[in-house]
């Protein structure tokens, strides 16, 4: 693991980011290219089998990951392509040698992503999703379909399980005058790729993060493990918030993560356990500058 | 995606797994016809998709034809956590010495499959589960070897000592990973799983649920689909791209994206309103889902305010607002509608909604209690109410 270059002002992407395109001629891969493009990421070159030699808005189009990655030299890829193809494209990616892909495709079968894990590890591909709305290092790089004019350049790390969600808390930081370093949607798919632990490690190293806000949700136990890891690796201040505290239990709320089964998963249970490693919860999304805020300055 | 019973038991009977006898019964004749077929004593099981119908007296065993006649006659009809009891299985009486579990579930820490099992199995396995953890052991599976021989004989040599026991074990094992993967499943699971007085391994009831995800590729799996009234409208709201839930409030939301849609409901709670359901309209949204996403939301007569809660990423507000312009177009709106449109083209989406009647607010907490406070004047005289 670990060939991604780490920049000095962030983590995963920035100015050194050469991104591929997978499905760019796709309705929604088009329109966020053009999007991540203008924001002033790195937008090296589209795969779309059938479609080399075409052009997406100057960018050259390749039928191969292997092909794009040989003729522009890029070392990421976002994936647009539909569920039913889209582990397959998430190998391609690992074996053209892409060190870092980010899957924005909902839906994927699990099984699919069962068997893709093993051998993106052997490879030492990263993978950020599938199901999630990418990530941004504010005025370096945009990869995913965040809208990038609500991020501002700062020093708060954020990860989040949940897409607009992400942007509902990045609104009230950057409103109340906090900027980002990098923000990371890792997505509420059963099985999915760097998750707290790692990106919490990555924002512990990275010397422009100065806190971070967790987002979670109901489902599963990654909160639990999360506050654990905190209290034991991570000397920044955290401030977390959690989706899904008035869910009706057994009820699914979309994500496949987000299922509460007879008292494992609740959101008390969550808050419980990020208090108990003395983390701050916020019980409302704009109440979440305001603790940030608070443990800055305790901090210092 | 649940199936009953007795469908998860077909599908282990047609990979040679052990189970009981059984015959599906809609009405008490055909219980006691079924009964009297199988031998006494014989065992009742109510056939619904939830869990804890043992506690619920939907499980009971009869030993003559009388008993058999009056539980099937108690059982269908039952009323079990909401599920009215259609049918029921007539299983054949087992005499066995020894209750274990088997599950398989997908595991988000090792990111493969896992198998569970517990020589404590039984109607308590969830109160082992909290209360002796170690009593559940647990091994991940990797996913490019799979449930090898080995694995499984190691895990059965753990739960038996009696080799005749382990062979039994590590077969069914194989095969129950084997079902996981044909079938796209998320949970298969044996509880309980018996030793019987001849020293046989006999699966006594089986649960299965699947990936919703992969129902495409698994036409098989879909056509056992038996959908309750709200889960019609669930997927019938799926269809069309929503993930839709109804609640008992009369607050009716739309978001985009699970997670803004739960914080959504959060918000609506913690300011004192009710939310009428859980409605995420995804991703991507054209115009149409729009336009479906609000027909869904009126369907319900509980909605006395709608409120829409929009942070476009690859949604775009402009489609938001073609959308619901044009659902103002088609369809009878009676209640007033909030909305909130933040995010990728949030411009051109307010510049739509110009001129419209729609009470237009700038944040989400705002939204929400804007949406509050108009739910409350609606309980009043209509002449009262035109005057706020």
């Amino acid at each position: 693991m670990g060939r991604v270059r780490e920049g000095l002002m962030s983590i995963l992407v920035n100015k050194n980011t050469r991104l591929i395109v997978q499905g760019i001629t796709g309705r929604d891969g088009g329109f966020h290219t053009l999007k991540m493009k203008a924001y002033g990421t790195n937008v090296v070159a589209g795969v779309s089998p059938g479609k080399g030699g075409q052009e997406v808005d100057g960018i050259p189009v390749f039928n191969t990951v292997t092909d794009a990655v040989n003729a522009t030299g890029a070392n990421t890829s976002i994936i647009f392509v539909p569920a039913a193809v889209a582990a397959d494209s998430i190998l391609e990616a690992s074996e053209a040698g892409i060190e870092l892909v980010i899957a924005i495709t909902e839906g994927i079968p699990t099984l699919d992503m069962v068997r893709v894990m093993p051998y993106l590890k052997k490879n030492g591909t990263k993978i950020i999703g599938p199901n999630c709305p990418g990530l941004i290092t504010p005025e370096e790089a945009l990869v995913g379909i965040l809208p990038g004019n609500i991020f501002k350049k700062g020093n708060i790390g954020l990860i989040s399980r949940s897409g607009t969600l992400t942007y509902e808390m990045v609104n009230q930081l950057t409103t109340n005058g906090l900027g980002q370093s990098t923000c990371v949607g890792i997505g509420g798919d059963p099985v999915a790729g760097l998750y707290f632990e790692e990106l919490l490690a990555m924002f512990q190293k990275d010397p422009e993060t100065d806190a971070i806000v967790l987002i979670g949700e109901i489902g599963g136990d990654a909160e639990e493990r999360a506050a654990l890891f905190i209290k034991n690796n991570v000397s920044k201040p955290v401030v977390a918030f959690i989706a899904g505290q008035s869910a009706p239990p057994g009820k699914r709320m979309g994500h496949a993560g987000a299922i509460i089964t007879s008292g494992s998963g609740s959101a008390a249970e969550k808050i419980a356990a990020f208090e108990n490693a003395g983390i701050p919860v916020a019980r409302k999304p704009q109440d979440i500058p305001l603790l940030v805020k608070r443990q800055l300055q305790y901090n210092s | 995606m649940k199936i009953h019973e007795y469908q998860a038991k077909e599908i282990f009977a047609r990979y040679a797994i052990p189970v009981t006898r059984e015959i599906l019964c809609y009405t008490t004749a055909e219980a006691l016809a079924a009964a009297e077929k199988l031998g006494f004593p014989a065992v009742v099981k109510a056939q619904v998709l939830t869990g804890g119908r043992g506690k619920a007296g939907g499980v009971k065993l009869v030993r003559n034809p009388e008993e058999a006649r009056e539980v099937a006659w108690n059982i269908l009809g039952m009323d079990i956590k909401g599920y009215t009891v259609e049918k029921v299985l007539l299983a054949e009486g087992v005499k066995f010495h020894a209750e274990l579990y088997v599950g398989l579930t997908i595991d988000r820490n090792s990111k493969s499959v896992i198998l569970m099992a517990s020589k404590e199995g039984g109607v308590e396995i969830e109160e082992v589960a909290k209360d002796n953890p170690d009593a559940i052991l647990k091994f991940p599976i990797d996913p490019e070897l799979g449930m090898t021989p080995f694995l499984a004989r190691k895990i059965a040599f753990h739960l038996f000592d009696d080799f005749v026991l382990v062979k039994q074990a590590a077969d069914l094992f194989q095969k129950l990973y084997r079902i996981f993967l044909d079938t796209d499943a998320t949970l298969v699971e044996i509880n309980p799983l018996v030793i019987t007085d001849d020293n046989k391994l006999l699966a006594l009831d089986g649960k299965m649920t699947f990936d919703d995800n992969a129902l495409y590729r698994q036409p098989e799996i879909e056509k056992l689909f038996e959908p309750d009234e709200d889960e019609l409208k669930e997927a019938e709201a799926k269809e069309k791209g929503l993930s839709y839930i109804r609640l008992d409030g009369s607050i009716g939301f739309m978001v985009n994206g699970a997670g803004l849609a739960m914080a959504t409901m959060d918000m609506i709670k913690l300011y004192g309103g009710e939310p009428a359901n859980f409605l995420d309209i995804g991703g991507s949204s054209n115009p149409q889902k729009v336009i479906d996403a609000m027909n869904l939301l009126l369907s319900d007569k509980n909605v006395k305010v709608v409120m829409i809660n929009i942070f476009g990423g690859i949604t775009r507000c402009d489609d938001v607002a073609k959308g619901l312009l044009e659902a103002l177009r088609q369809l009878d709106v009676q209640v007033p509608i909030v909305v909130r449109l933040s995010g990728t083209n949030a411009k051109e989406g307010l510049e739509i909604l110009k001129g419209t009647n729609l009470t237009v607010v700038e944040s989400m907490s705002e939204a929400a209690q804007k949406a509050i406070a108009l739910t409350a004047p609606l309980t009043l005289p209509k002449q009262v109410r035109d005057r706020l």
